[in-house]
C-alpha cells in the first residue's frame, strides 16, 4: 500500500536552551493510504503538538515529515498554504466555522479560495451535504446548530476538496456521546469511501471507531494496536487495557 | 499602588491596538491650539490698524467656532471611549469575580483617562506648537504682510484655553465611564463576548421598496436645492430638503445593508470566488448595527465638503474679484434732490436737513466741508444716474411681469430702476477699462453682472419688453443683459442699471452723483493717510446737515476681502478638519475594536489553508468598503450641495469652482485615506499576531 503520511524522527523542543521540554522526543510512524488512524495519549503527552507540525501550523526541531511524497518541514510562507489547502482537511475539536456565514457557505468556502467555479462548488456541497446527512442545515448559521451538526459541517469541509489526509483534533471533545457516535459512524463512512483520516483523541470511545490506535507517551511511541478483524467492543476493551496499562490521565476518559 | 500598576500596564496594552485613538486625539488637540493661537502668529507681522481689526473679528469667530468643535470632539471622545470599553467587558468581568469593588474599576478607568488625557495633551500641544509655526507662513501670505520677524512663538492664552476645554471633554469622559461601570451586571460582562451578532436577513422586497422610495425622495431634495431654490423664501423651506436628506440617507445605507447581501449572492460565480463570500459577510454582519453611524458619517463627510469646497471658492473669487471688481482707487457716491422722494429717504434715516440740502454733487459737497478732494487725484470723472417711480421693475419686465412675480415672489418690484446716460456710463467704462457700448436713439440696455438678476431680467429682454423713460418709448438693444458695473465693490452685486440715450434723460430726475478718481500718490501709508483724513470727516458737526459723500476705496475692499476670505479659509479647514479627522476616526475604531474577532476569523481562514494575499486582499476590501460606503453616498449628495452653496454664494463670484474641488479632494484624500491605510495597517498587524 502507498504511504500518504510517513513521520521520519522528528523531534520537537519547546522553551530555552536553560530549560528545554521535550515535546516530542524522536518520533516515526507511517499512514497508508485509505486508513483512519487514531491517536491516542494523555495531556502533555505530545499528540496535539504532532498534530500541529503534521498540519504545519507549528514546526519541527529536526526530523522530517513527508505527506504525498513532498517534504513538509522544507516548505514555506504561501506554499505552507497551498499545502495546506489542497492536501489537506482539518476538523477542529471547537468547530472553527465562521460565524458570519451559513453551513453552505462555510463548506464552499474550502472550495472557493481554490478558484473552484460555482457550479462545480454547487455540486461537490449537494453530494457531501448528503454523504454526512446535513442537508436540512445548509441554510443555517452555526449558533443556529447543535454540536453534532456544526462538527459534520466541518467534516464537510474538511473533506470536499478531497484531501490526501484528513487531521480530526478531538472531533468529539465538544459533543455528547449520541452526536459523537453520529459523527463517528460517519468516519467510518467516509474511510470506506477512501478517505484517510488521522485523528488524534484521549478518548477510547472515540478511538474504537478506528483501524488502529497509536499511543503517544512522554513524545514516543509507546504502542500500536490493530483493530483487525474484530468487532469495535472487542478493539475498544483491548484499548482500554492499554490505557489502563498506561494509567494517568487516561483513566479519566473512561 | 495596584490599581496604577493596572492602569498603566492596560494603557501600554492598549495603545498598540488603538494606536488610532490616541492619534486622534492628538490631532485634536493640536489643532484646537493652532486656530485658537492663529492671533499670536500676527505678532511678528507688518498690518495696519484695519487689518488687526479683522484678524480680531476672525479670532472672535474662531472662538465661537471652537466651542462647537469641542462639542464634536467632545462627543469622538466618549463614543470611542465607550466602545473601547465594551471591549474590555470581560476584563472588568474577571476583576468583579476576583472581589474588586466596582468603585475601584471606576478608578482604574478613571487613572486611564487622566493618563491618556495628560498624555495626549502634552503631546498634543507640543505637535500644535510646531504646527502653528508653519501655519505663520500661511497667516502672513493671507493677509498678504510681510513676515519681519521670525520669532518663535507659543500662545500661553491658546495652551491654557485648550487645556481648559480639553480637560472638561475628559471630565465628561469619566463621569460616563463611572457611570456604565456602576451600571453593568456581571453576567453581561462576562458573556457579553459570547453572545454572537445574530444574522438577521431583511426581507428583500421590502429593501427593494425603501431604497427606491428613499432614492426618490432623495431625487426631490436634490432637485430642491438646485432648481428650486430661487423659490426658497425662508429657512424652514431649506430645512425640508436637509430634513428629506437625512432621512434618504439613513433609509438607502438601511436597505442596501440588507440588499447588497442578495444581490451579490444571487451573483453565484462572483459570490463563490476566493473570499468575496467571507467579506460580504463580514461586511453586512456589521452593517446591520452600524446603519446608524455610518449615516452620520456621510453626513459628516458631506458637510466637509461643501464647507471646504465652499471656503476654497469663496476665497478664490475674492481675491480674484478685487482686480476685477475694483480697478480704480476711489469711487464716492451722494445722493441727490431726496427731498423729491422725501417720505421714502426719511424711512432711511436721512434727517431733515440732509434732505434739504441735497443739491450738490460729490465733490461741491466735498468743498463744503473744507477738503478739496480733486487735489489728491491724478485723474478724476463725474457722473450721474437717473431713476423715476414710472420706471420700477414693474415695467422693465412688462408682460413678462406676472409669470416671473409667480416664480420669484418675493423680490421687491416696486424698487425704482437706476438709469444712466449711455455717455456717461462709457465714460466709466472707459476709466474702469472694460466694455463701452452704443445705443441708437429709440433703443436701451442693460448692464448687471449678478447673475440670478441677469437671468430674470433676460426673460423680459428676451421678449423684446418696450419701456417708457420720460416719456419716450425705447426697444432693448440686446436679448441679454451685458456685463457691466458702476459701484466698486468687492463681489458681483450690480443688479441692473438701465443705460438709455443722453437727449431721453430728464435732469430733474437726477438722484444720484458719483465721483470716480484715481490718486496721485501709490504709496500705500499716503492713501491711508488721505482715506483716514476722509473719514475723519464724518466727526465735522456740519455731518448732521449735509450729508458726506459715500466711498468704496481699493484699498478698503482689499483689506476687507482679505480679511473675509482670510477668516472663510480658516473656519472652513478648522471645521472641515475636524469634521474629517472626527468621522474617520469613528470608522477606524470600529474597524479596529472588531478585530479580536476577525482575528479570530483569519485564524480560521489560515487554518484551512488560504494565501496571506488573498487574507490581504479581503481584509483591504472589508476596510475599504466601510469607508467608501459613506464617502461615496457623500460626494453624491456633495454634487448637488456644491450647486446649492454656488448659488447661495453667488454674489461672491464662484468661476473658480475647478481649483478649490481639487484641493477639497486633496485635503479628503490625504486626511481620510491616511486614516484608512492606517486602520489597514492596524488591522493587518493584529490579525498577524500568531495563534
Amino acid at each position: 500500500m502507498e504511504n500518504i503520511l510517513k513521520v521520519e524522527k522528528i523531534e520537537k523542543y519547546y522553551g530555552s536552551r536553560s530549560s528545554l521540554t521535550k515535546a516530542i522526543d524522536n518520533l516515526s510512524l507511517e499512514v497508508e493510504k485509505g486508513e483512519f488512524v487514531a491517536i491516542m495519549g494523555s495531556s502533555g503527552s505530545g499528540k496535539t503538538t504532532l498534530l500541529n507540525c503534521i498540519s504545519t501550523i507549528d514546526r519541527v526541531t529536526s526530523g522530517h515529515i513527508f505527506v504525498d511524497d513532498i517534504d513538509i518541514t522544507k516548505l514555506k510562507g504561501n506554499e505552507l498554504n497551498k499545502f495546506r489547502r489542497e492536501k489537506l482537511g482539518f476538523i477542529f475539536q471547537d468547530f472553527n466555522l465562521l460565524d458570519t456565514l451559513t453551513a453552505y457557505e462555510n463548506i464552499a468556502l474550502a472550495l472557493s479560495i481554490q478558484n473552484v467555479t460555482s457550479q462545480e462548488i454547487e455540486r461537490k456541497v449537494k453530494k457531501v451535504s448528503e454523504e454526512l446527512d446535513i442537508k436540512d442545515v445548509l441554510n443555517k448559521y452555526p449558533y443556529q446548530m447543535s454540536g453534532g451538526q456544526k462538527q459534520r459541517v466541518a467534516a464537510a469541509r474538511a473533506i470536499i476538496t478531497d484531501p490526501k489526509l484528513v487531521l480530526a483534533d478531538e472531533p468529539t471533545g465538544a459533543l455528547d456521546s449520541k452526536s459523537s457516535r453520529m459523527l463517528l459512524e460517519k468516519f467510518n463512512y467516509l474511510d470506506d469511501l477512501g478517505a484517510t483520516i488521522l485523528m488524534v483523541t484521549h478518548d477510547a470511545f472515540t478511538a474504537s471507531y478506528s483501524r488502529r490506535v497509536i499511543f503517544i507517551k512522554d513524545g514516543k511511541v509507546f504502542k500500536e494496536l490493530h483493530r483487525g478483524k474484530s468487532s469495535r467492543k472487542e478493539f475498544f476493551d483491548k484499548i482500554i487495557d492499554v490505557v489502563t496499562l498506561l494509567g494517568g490521565d487516561l483513566n479519566d476518559a473512561l | 499602588m495596584m490599581l496604577c500598576k493596572l492602569s498603566l500596564k492596560n494603557i501600554k496594552k492598549s495603545i498598540k491596538d488603538y494606536a488610532i485613538y490616541f492619534f486622534t486625539l492628538i490631532l485634536g488637540v493640536a489643532i484646537f491650539y493652532v486656530f485658537n493661537a492663529l492671533d499670536s502668529q500676527t505678532v511678528m507681522m507688518d498690518v495696519s490698524s484695519s487689518t488687526q481689526d479683522l484678524i480680531d473679528l476672525m479670532m472672535t469667530v474662531l472662538s465661537s467656532v471652537s466651542v462647537f468643535v469641542s462639542f464634536v470632539l467632545g462627543f469622538l471622545i466618549i463614543y470611542a471611549s465607550r466602545f473601547l470599553m465594551k471591549r474590555r467587558n470581560k476584563e472588568f468581568g474577571i476583576y468583579l469575580t476576583l472581589g474588586m469593588s466596582k468603585r475601584k474599576i471606576s478608578l482604574i478607568l478613571f487613572l486611564e483617562t487622566l493618563c491618556i488625557g495628560i498624555l495626549s495633551l502634552i503631546v498634543g500641544l507640543g505637535v500644535g506648537v510646531i504646527i502653528s509655526q508653519i501655519m505663520s507662513l500661511v497667516v502672513a501670505n493671507m493677509f498678504e504682510a510681510d513676515l519681519t520677524k521670525f520669532t518663535f512663538v507659543f500662545s500661553s492664552s491658546a495652551c491654557l484655553k485648550t487645556i481648559i476645554y480639553f480637560s472638561i471633554m475628559y471630565l465628561i469622559v469619566m463621569i460616563f465611564n463611572t457611570i456604565s461601570v456602576s451600571k453593568c451586571k456581571l453576567i453581561d460582562l462576562l458573556n457579553g463576548a459570547k453572545t454572537s451578532e445574530e444574522v438577521k436577513l431583511k426581507n428583500p422586497y421590502l429593501c427593494i421598496i425603501i431604497f427606491v422610495l428613499s432614492s426618490i425622495v432623495l431625487g426631490k431634495a436634490y432637485h430642491i436645492v438646485t432648481s428650486e431654490f430661487l423659490t426658497l423664501q425662508e429657512v424652514t423651506d431649506a430645512l425640508k430638503p436637509i430634513i428629506m436628506g437625512i432621512v434618504a440617507t439613513f433609509l438607502i445605507f438601511w436597505s442596501l445593508s440588507g440588499l447588497i447581501l442578495r444581490i451579490a449572492q444571487s451573483l453565484k460565480k462572483y459570490y463563490y470566488k476566493g473570499l468575496n463570500s467571507f467579506t460580504l459577510r463580514q461586511f453586512s454582519s456589521k452593517i446591520n448595527t452600524t446603519v446608524f453611524s455610518t449615516t452620520i458619517i456621510c453626513l459628516m463627510l458631506f458637510v466637509t465638503i461643501c464647507l471646504l469646497s465652499a471656503c476654497f471658492t469663496m476665497k478664490n473669487s475674492m481675491n480674484a474679484n478685487i482686480k476685477e471688481l475694483a480697478p480704480i482707487d476711489a469711487q464716492f457716491t451722494v445722493n441727490m434732490n431726496m427731498d423729491r422722494y422725501y417720505e421714502n429717504y426719511k424711512d432711511y434715516g436721512y434727517n431733515d436737513d440732509q434732505i434739504k440740502n441735497s443739491h450738490y454733487t460729490a465733490k461741491e459737497m466735498f468743498e463744503l466741508f473744507d477738503f478739496d478732494i480733486t487735489t489728491y487725484f491724478k485723474d478724476y470723472i463725474e457722473v450721474n444716474t437717473y431713476a423715476t417711480p414710472d420706471l420700477t421693475m414693474n415695467d422693465t419686465l412688462g408682460s413678462k411681469l406676472d409669470s416671473i412675480r409667480t416664480q420669484f415672489p418675493f423680490l421687491a418690484y416696486d424698487t425704482k430702476e437706476p438709469i444712466m446716460k449711455i455717455s456717461d456710463y462709457n465714460a466709466v467704462a472707459k476709466f474702469y477699462g472694460i466694455e463701452e457700448y452704443s445705443l441708437k436713439d429709440d433703443e436701451y440696455m442693460i448692464v448687471a453682472d449678478f447673475d440670478s438678476m441677469i437671468k430674470i431680467r433676460d426673460i423680459a429682454l428676451k421678449n423684446g419688453e418696450e419701456i417708457n423713460v420720460f416719456g419716450h418709448t425705447l426697444k432693448p438693444k440686446y436679448d441679454t443683459c451685458q456685463d457691466g458695473f458702476l459701484e466698486m465693490s468687492s463681489n458681483h452685486i450690480n443688479t441692473g442699471i438701465i443705460l438709455v440715450p443722453d437727449d431721453v434723460v430728464d435732469e430733474d430726475y437726477l438722484i444720484q452723483n458719483h465721483l470716480l478718481g484715481n490718486y496721485k500718490t501709490s504709496d500705500k501709508k499716503e492713501i491711508e493717510q488721505i482715506e483716514n483724513d476722509i473719514n475723519a470727516l464724518d466727526k465735522d458737526k456740519r455731518a448732521n446737515s449735509y450729508l458726506l459723500p459715500s466711498g468704496s476705496t481699493k484699498l478698503a475692499i482689499k483689506e476687507a476681502t482679505v480679511g473675509l476670505s482670510a477668516m472663510v479659509t480658516f473656519i472652513g479647514l478648522y471645521l472641515g478638519i475636524i469634521f474629517l479627522i472626527s468621522s474617520a476616526a469613528i470608522l477606524g475604531l470600529k474597524e479596529l475594536s472588531e478585530s479580536s474577532d476577525n482575528k479570530e476569523r483569519f485564524l480560521i481562514l489560515r487554518k484551512i489553508g488560504t494565501d496571506e494575499k488573498m487574507i490581504n486582499k479581503a481584509l483591504f476590501r472589508q476596510i475599504a468598503i466601510f469607508f467608501m460606503l459613506p464617502l461615496i453616498l457623500a460626494l453624491i449628495h456633495s454634487m448637488f450641495g456644491i450647486k446649492f452653496a454656488v448659488q447661495v454664494l453667488e454674489v461672491f463670484g464662484t468661476e473658480e469652482l475647478l481649483p478649490s474641488i481639487i484641493a477639497t479632494a486633496f485635503i479628503l484624500v490625504v486626511i481620510y485615506g491616511g486614516y484608512f491605510l492606517i486602520t489597514y495597517y492596524c488591522s493587518k498587524n493584529i490579525i498577524k499576531e500568531r495563534y
